[in-house]
């Protein structure tokens, strides 16, 4: 076991294959984590091992190798529940990643919203968490208000306050967001929307990779989070929702697995979590999805914390060396993503000069329009920082950024 | 001088680099000289989608020849417009039409511009040859 408060960072990158290859004749420096995280051999392995031992369909077949996938299956939403301290596994809905999540509340808001009521989301949301709301609100008839964020890209509390009242029935907010690395304070925000009678659904998907969110203690209605962030393969997620709650929501998918009974006056549906489960699920993902919270925990959280932290105070101090170059997200808590631009240039033109020196980055609105909109800039260079990444790539980095400054300005 | 002889000359100045930072240095110096819009004309119809900065075209025909303007918030896709400009421009909507692209692909940048950034160049092209066939079908009227 590694779970120690320091972490090996040079042992770590041992277990990531993609990191020793090469990109425009340069050592890959890959700091896109915040768009997906890169996969460990552990989860590699748990993959190929599945395909290659024990493929069969789950929930139906009476033969071992049917038995065997589904108990690995059921294995995985266990690791699941446990990882996020939920209370039962019937409340881990495996889903496609977190923007099925959401669409799968939002449509069993559907039936619960009517005109007058509001939903309440924040200013800085990805664009797959406000066209739901919207697609939702015309729907029923309910208004869409928008908690507004500060300068240093933190939301405004005594404005939350104020949106709130009885008319409130849905809050919606991202753990951390995806532009800025923003933490937002969430536990207040439940408290707050509870005190109100209103539910609460929070995106995880960049939360998860960097901290382990205990989703009791925080007391939230629904949590949505992907596996591929978290080191996991794409195409497979989980929604936690209170039982309570989900008995409440109707089914959002029709199709096999999710029924009791059929016959073609009435069907009956199936008990949680396989009400939401139709069809055949993403079986390997979901179960190479527990392998990825095995590996994370074996570094354990406190250490790629404190790890994490480090990396992105370093980072900031020596971005902010170069001139012109401004960071977008400065509040106090936050993860390792920093946001910038340089005064005078498009984030394009820096992204395409620093890909050409090996280094990944994300440039562009991030998915995250009325963020840019607010700071009235077309968009920043993103670069978003994981446990594996070392100093040595933020110098990296650094003098990329420098050079394609030379050349631009 | 026609769009394959243009196409020719661009392949020839570019092959003068070998560093790929050379190439670009060149292809931002281009972009200094593009034949910029009017800025009345930057309107948000004249905008090629499918781009991660902004890129204004406009397109005018002067004696049977097509005048190219452009501009861009982003440095290298200035200078990748202008690239298009230079082949482009001054030609006959027709030539245009039946221009082909493969120069691209010799003077090294598609291979540099990820799917994304590939999707700009592409819809640049596009653009410029929709507005060649508009006019092809106006001298024909």
């Amino acid at each position: 076991m590694r779970k120690t408060m320091t972490l090996d960072v040079q042992t770590i990158r041992k277990d990531f294959p993609i990191l020793s290859r090469e990109v425009n004749g340069h050592r890959l420096v890959y700091l896109d984590n915040a768009a997906t995280s890169q996969k460990p051999q552990a989860v590699i392995d748990c993959i190929v091992d599945y395909y290659s031992r024990y493929n069969a369909n789950i929930h139906r077949g009476v033969h071992s190798l049917s038995q065997e996938a589904t108990d690995a299956y059921e294995s995985a939403r266990k690791k699941i529940r446990d990882h996020f301290n939920i209370k039962h596994s019937e409340e881990v809905i495996l889903t496609s990643g977190t923007t099925h999540g959401i669409n799968l509340v939002a449509h069993g808001f559907g039936t619960l919203l009517s005109q007058g009521d509001e939903v309440l989301v924040s200013a800085m949301e990805h664009h797959s968490n406000i066209v739901p709301w919207q697609m939702l609100c015309e729907r029923t008839g309910a208004q869409l208000k928008v908690i507004p964020m500060n300068e240093e890209g933190v939301l405004i509390l005594s404005e939350y306050d104020k949106l709130l009242s009885e008319r409130t029935k849905l809050v919606f907010v991202n753990h951390i967001s995806n532009a800025l690395g923003t933490i937002n304070p969430i536990a207040t925000i439940i408290e707050k929307a509870h005190d109100r009678g209103a539910a609460v659904l929070v995106d995880g998907a960049q939360a998860c990779s960097h901290i382990r969110p205990d989703l009791q203690a925080l007391d939230v209605d629904f949590y949505v989070t992907s596996a591929h962030k978290m080191c996991g393969p794409t195409g497979v997620g989980m929604l936690y929702g209170k039982r309570s709650w989900l008995e409440q929501l109707p089914p959002y998918q029709g199709g096999g697995e999710m029924i009791k009974e059929v016959s073609f006056e009435k069907t009956t549906y199936a008990d949680l979590p396989h009400k939401f489960e139709a069809g055949t699920p993403n079986i390997c993902g979901g179960i190479a999805f527990g392998a990825a919270i095995d590996y994370l925990q074996e570094i354990g959280f406190e250490a790629i914390e404190a790890y994490e932290q480090e990396l992105l105070e370093y980072a900031t101090e020596q971005l902010l060396q170069i001139e012109g170059l401004k960071i977008y997200g400065t509040g106090k808590d936050k993860t390792s993503v920093v946001s910038f631009n340089i005064e005078g240039i498009h984030p394009y033109d820096i992204g395409t000069i620093v890909d050409k020196l090996g280094i990944a980055v994300r440039t562009g609105h991030h998915c995250a329009q009325p963020i840019m909109d607010f700071y009235k800039i077309p968009g920043t260079v993103r670069a978003s920082f994981a446990f594996y990444n070392t100093k040595e790539e933020v110098d990296q980095l650094v003098a990329a950024v420098k050079k394609a400054k030379m050349m631009l300005a | 001088m026609t769009i394959a002889k243009k196409q020719q000359e661009i392949i020839e100045e570019f092959a003068l680099f070998e560093d790929w930072m050379d190439k670009y240095q060149h292809l931002i110096e281009m972009g200094k000289s593009l034949p910029l819009i009017e800025p009345n004309l930057k309107t948000d119809d004249r905008l090629i989608k499918g781009c991660q900065s902004k890129v204004w075209l406009h397109a005018d025909l002067e004696e049977n020849k097509v005048i190219f303007t452009a501009d861009s918030d982003a440095i290298i896709t200035k200078g990748i417009v202008a690239v298009l400009i230079r082949v482009f421009s001054n030609q006959t909507p027709e030539e245009i039409v039946q221009a082909k692209m493969d120069f691209i692909d010799q003077i090294g940048l598609k291979e540099h511009l990820s799917p994304t950034r590939a999707n700009g160049l592409v819809s640049m092209i596009k653009q410029m040859k929709l507005y060649a066939v508009a006019f092809q079908a106006q001298l024909k009227s």
